[in-house]
């Protein structure tokens, strides 16, 4: 089930030549037909209804293990000290950083104008705003009394105290909220010309009200798209260095912490990393499932797969040089207790968590070296279903080996998950997976408006430029600029 | 063309102005200049993407958004900073872990973050606001074609019965030799 076999290659390199990012026989209205087509269709391939039935089920079972938890209280967690921290900040971490590659495509590449990103960034943007929600619950529920979650952020109240700036944990909802903020407008803004073509297709009363609020009016005026375009770069330029400071802030909870294991400078950069590596692993994931669900192999496709794929590897490449570094510089540094919390990690009680997470991060991503690998949807999958695995385990060890066994010997613990804690795991995939599926279902999947403007006929029949707008495919006549075009 | 304002909006109360349809990037790129360099100033292009050099086509003024989403930076730091004095070295002082009450390295997260988010509050809103939407109805979606194109491939440029350059006949002849495939005439309201 590689690219499908009519398409031609779109992965290789020719010298001179733009590879086309749109394959097949495309226009500007086949493009809207595919991408609107897939929300206004009746029925959705089988597959959807029985991820969506076995999704809800989990949705359901989170709902019921967290309403436990409020009700018998935090030790229905296998949680106790010194493990004060396992699952549940695990868990968070993880889908944080998920998070972390939708918005390194839809700005970070935007930034650098790598204009493949225009076919996957509505996708992963979608991922990044639901990996959020389910990461967000976790440090609202694990605090134990969650009805005064709302202590955390600093509002005049009758107790006249305010909350402890210096805490990194604090910094983490400020990070955190701020982050979920920024996508979601970063995401709607990006959504509205399309749901504006939703509009305009729709043809039930339901769908016109609702499409119709939604896209407030869009009409594709020229004036709009000048301070939308103004507003989409500078959005990004502004998520740029949030999302690199979000998983910063988030690693400085164990970094700020004295404890041996957590208290490491390399920590910011190789969170961050490891954020984007996970993060890509979980956009192939689920996109080449998608694509060939919806028949969108013409816009998603084989070179979008491959760039992904090499992006995973060099950040997996990343984070095994971090591994290679915390080890380094526990030895080099000559702390006693740096060195033993290292080799407690590789030798110790988890050392089956450690050895997982190396063979999942280190060594399955070193198959995206092979074409063959990056180019086989099936292989693509495997190997990131793997390093999503490892990436959740690499929190876990650092969470809990770290907690488990600290300064002083006779307060050291092993901390094994109860039934609940398995089951909230779950139920964060399932809420993730739900309402992503329902996102496929009634939103615009593909940035319409943008695969558009990387066409061939947005822009052949002008002369050469290399702005917003450039697209890319065969151009004719490279060369041949006209006199008196004075667009750069 | 140029005949004077009032004789024209006398006998055309009712008329909003023309939609004239075109058939490519190309084609709108090239009208919309004509149209410009006729003079007229309520004019508009729709397309359903951004036309990289369109703006310029039309003869836009760059967005001074920049300078609201500037604005918004800056008082998310000055906020972020005074925030964190005033509560914890000032309002409620408290010794946690031997800390100083405020020390800047500490108070840069929180700053940093709440720069990025007023920036970005300023430029979602702005842009809004600049763009005056949400604005569910408007003159053009009067057209049966607009409604049915406009935001899949078709290409649009509409003048207004109320600029001075407006008059009935000649700008429809105007469009069309511009290239135009089809000219509407829209009403108002």
């Amino acid at each position: 089930m590689s690219a499908a076999p009519h398409l031609p290659d779109n992965t290789i390199e020719a010298p001179g030549t733009r590879a086309p990012l749109i394959l097949g026989d495309n226009d500007f209205a086949s493009v809207t037909e595919k991408v609107c087509g897939i929300v206004e269709r009746r029925q959705l391939p089988r597959a959807w209804y029985v991820v969506f039935a076995v999704s809800c089920s989990l949705t359901a079972l989170l709902v019921a293990v967290v309403g436990y938890l409020f009700l018998a209280g935090i030790g229905v967690w296998g949680l106790n000290i010194p493990v004060g921290w396992g699952f549940d900040i695990t868990t968070f971490v993880f889908w944080v950083g998920i998070g972390h590659a939708g918005t390194l495509i839809s700005a970070i590449l935007f930034l650098f104008r790598q204009k493949w990103r225009t076919g996957i960034n509505r996708f992963a943007e979608a991922m990044t705003i639901f990996a959020v929600m389910c990461a967000g619950m976790f440090p609202a529920i694990h605090t134990g009394r969650p009805w005064f979650d709302y202590w955390l952020f600093p509002y005049p109240n009758q107790m006249y105290v305010w909350p402890n700036f210096r805490s990194p944990l604090l910094w983490d909802v400020f990070a955190v909220s701020t982050y979920f903020t920024v996508s979601l407008m970063f995401w709607y803004t990006g959504m509205i010309p399309d749901l504006a073509t939703l509009r305009d297709r729709a043809t039930t009363r339901v769908r016109k009200i609702a499409y119709g609020l939604l896209s407030l009016g869009w009409r594709g005026s020229g004036r709009h798209w000048h301070r939308y375009e103004r507003v989409y770069l500078m959005l990004a330029a502004l998520a740029t260095p949030l999302v690199l400071s979000v998983h910063s802030v988030v690693s400085f909870d164990f970094a700020v912490a004295q404890l041996p294991g957590w208290h490491s400078t390399i920590f910011p950069p190789y969170f961050v990393a490891g954020a984007i590596f996970s993060g890509f692993a979980m956009v192939i994931t689920l996109i080449v499932p998608v694509r060939s669900l919806f028949g969108l192999q013409e816009m998603i496709t084989a070179r979008h797969l491959d760039n992904m794929a090499k992006i995973t590897l060099a950040t997996g490449l990343m984070v095994a040089y971090s591994y290679g570094v915390e080890f380094f510089m526990a030895w080099y540094s000559g702390n006693p207790f740096e060195r033993f919390a290292l080799a407690n990690r590789a030798l110790g009680p988890y050392a089956w968590a450690f050895w997982i997470m190396m063979a999942c991060n280190v060594a399955a991503p070193q198959a995206f070296w092979f074409k063959r690998v990056r180019t086989t949807p099936w292989m693509l999958v495997g190997v990131s279903i793997l390093v999503n695995i490892g990436m959740w385990f690499e929190r876990f060890v650092i969470i809990v080996s770290s907690l488990s066994r600290g300064y002083l010997p006779s307060s050291w613990g092993y901390y094994k998950p109860t039934w609940v804690e398995l089951c909230t795991l779950a139920g964060s995939f399932g809420l993730f997976m739900t309402l992503f599926l329902l996102f496929l279902r009634f939103g615009p999947m593909m940035a319409m408006a943008e695969v558009k403007s990387v066409m061939p006929a947005a822009g052949l029949d002008r002369g050469p430029h290399h702005g917003h707008g450039q697209y890319w495919g065969e151009i004719p006549h490279q060369h041949d600029r006209q006199e008196g075009d004075a667009r750069p | 063309m140029s005949e004077p304002h009032a004789e024209t909006t006398g006998a055309t109360a009712k008329r909003w102005g023309y939609l004239a349809e075109f058939d490519s990037v190309g084609a709108l790129l090239a009208a919309v200049e004509k149209v410009r360099d006729a003079g007229f100033v309520k004019f508009d292009a729709f397309a359903p993407f951004p036309i990289h050099g369109l703006d310029e086509s039309m003869g836009i003024r760059t967005s001074r958004l920049p300078l609201v989403v500037l604005g918004g930076g800056i008082t998310g730091a000055c906020a972020g900073l005074a925030l964190q004095w005033w509560m914890n070295a000032f309002d409620y002082r408290y010794i946690i872990s031997g800390k100083p009450f405020f020390g800047l390295p500490v108070a840069i997260p929180i700053t940093f973050e709440l720069t990025i988010l007023l920036a970005a509050i300023g430029a979602f809103v702005g842009l809004m606001i600049a763009n005056r939407l949400p604005e569910l109805y408007h003159p053009v979606f009067q057209s049966a074609r607009f409604r049915a194109r406009a935001t899949t491939d078709g290409f649009f440029i509409s003048v207004q019965a109320d600029d001075p350059r407006f008059d009935p006949a000649g700008t429809r002849s105007f469009l069309v030799d511009a290239g135009a495939r089809r000219v509407e005439e829209l009403e108002e309201e």
